[in-house]
């Protein structure tokens, strides 16, 4: 198997504060890995960093063969292969949900207007949103609008999904939504990286769970193993989220 | 004191009202087209042109929003008749309305465009548009529907102000009541017709613009809140 995602020896700091000390981890193709741990471990700016959104200091990361350490690096082409989601979902205010999903594909891919609009209409089908297509993101709840996002960036046919902590914002019920179209994603053999404080989402779909601490990947684990971690910090992490 | 108001003695100029009437409207209409355009422009030279060229279109902003209009009419108007250019009255008094309208715009515009937040630039940059794709539909759209009610009122006002330009004798609304009332010797009655006409060209402008708001902006129209 491939890696669709390559991290070696990544560094990274913002001022004198290292966020990423040395990370390395691959993806492979149709594998969900979950990168979990406390806040300020530097796993956001480890998923920022795969989509080129931050520059790193040290290291190579390799995306969809595309090496984003590089300074030739072509950010569009990058952005061609790579979806991202973010927790605060980044909706266009002043268009539709429709019109949300069909910007992309019409500027970036040169759909026509009625392709465009078939696609929008599959996208937010998949994420069982169909009846809202006309709907303004103020209109829909926040789970909705999350949901409404993962449409978005599907429609530009990503080889690989990022997620945020994107139901970090939401609710109980609102998250369980959210998930349950990343489940289907999951399911779907899209290739799948996502940052969570959901555990039981992680055991239950994440081929790999990756654990950060102080900007080190601390412990990796099958997602199914969770419950058994080799490191005592992973042990007392696990406790106190579930 | 008793004044006898006599409007009869105004009613053999309704022709020359009425093309006052027109030119003022022309003028405002070339004007904020021009304005917004180069304001738009100016604005994103200020929010996110190179530093060089953010300063000098801040002091030119500051120079404009910090002179008389008045004084601006008549420094361009004398000004290109200097250069040694022959234009009319009437061009002389739209270049100096867009040079000032501009600046006025170029603020309004910067503040709709600031408060797109960083986010959105980065979710357009994350699902591939480039750059100008960005900026016309993530930050120009929702900027300009925010602002509108803003730049309605400059425009309004742009329109008003326009009968400053009677003073390089462009032969709009004011220019022909002055030369109304120097030859009937009616004043109060002249400008008493003046100004409910240009609160009539108010009213038609503020609907005009509410009506193209309504066909632009949609999300408007339907949800009726603000962005």
């Amino acid at each position: 198997m491939s890696a669709v995602v390559k991290l070696s020896n990544v560094h990274k700091s913002f001022g004198a504060l290292k966020v990423l000390d040395g990370v390395s981890f691959e993806v492979n193709r149709g594998e969900v890995v979950a990168v979990i741990g406390q806040s300020g471990s530097g796993k956001s700016t480890a998923l920022r960093c795969i989509n080129a959104l931050e520059t790193i200091e040290q290291g190579s990361i390799e995306v969809c063969g595309h090496a984003i350490h590089s300074d030739k690096l072509d950010k569009r082409a990058l952005r061609l292969d790579v979806g991202i989601v973010f927790q605060s979902y980044n909706l266009f205010p002043h268009l539709t949900a429709e019109q949300n999903i069909m910007l992309a594909p019409t500027c970036v891919r040169k759909l026509g207007k009625k392709e465009a609009k078939d696609l929008a209409r599959e996208c937010l089908a998949r994420v069982g949103l169909a009846e809202k297509a006309d709907h303004y993101p103020e209109q829909l709840s926040g789970g909705q609008q999350q949901r409404v996002a993962i449409a978005r960036s599907l429609a530009m046919q990503p080889k690989v999904m990022l997620f945020d902590e994107v139901t970090s914002a939401l609710d109980p019920q609102l998250t369980g939504e959210v998930l349950k179209v990343m489940e289907d994603l999951a399911r779907g053999g899209m290739t799948m990286i996502l940052v969570t404080h959901e555990m039981s989402f992680a055991r239950k779909v994440a081929t790999n769970v990756i654990y950060m601490r102080q900007g080190k990947v601390w412990e990796t684990l099958p997602g199914h193993q969770l419950e058994n971690p080799s490191t005592p910090e992973l042990r007392e992490f696990v406790g106190s989220e579930l | 004191m008793t004044y006898e108001f006599d409007f009869s003695s105004l009613l053999p100029y309704w022709r020359e009202f009425a093309e006052g009437v027109w030119l003022t409207l022309q003028l405002s209409a070339i004007s904020t087209v021009l304005g917004f355009v180069g304001g738009a422009l100016c604005a994103i030279a200020r929010a996110d042109g190179p530093p060089w060229l953010q300063r000098v279109v801040g002091a030119y902003v500051e120079v404009i929003r910090n002179t008389p209009l008045l004084v601006q009419v008549f420094l361009v108007y004398f000004g290109i008749a200097i250069l040694g250019i022959r234009i009319d009255a009437n061009l002389a008094a739209v270049l100096a309305l867009v040079v000032n309208v501009v600046a006025y715009t170029c603020e309004i515009m910067r503040a709709g465009i600031q408060s797109v937040h960083k986010a959105q630039i980065e979710a357009a940059d994350c699902l591939g548009l480039t750059k100008t794709q960005t900026y016309w539909h993530v930050v120009l759209r929702p900027a300009i529907e925010r602002v509108y009610p803003a730049l309605v009122s400059q425009y309004v006002l742009l329109m008003l102000a326009s009968s400053i330009t009677s003073q390089i004798s462009a032969e709009e609304l004011t220019a022909v009541a002055n030369r109304i009332q120097s030859d009937t010797f009616r004043s109060f009655e002249t400008y008493i017709v003046v100004g409910l006409l240009y609160l009539a060209l108010s009213f038609v402008v503020r609907g005009a613009f509410s009506v193209f708001g309504m066909l632009v902006f949609t999300r408007r129209r339907r949800l009726g809140t603000p962005l």
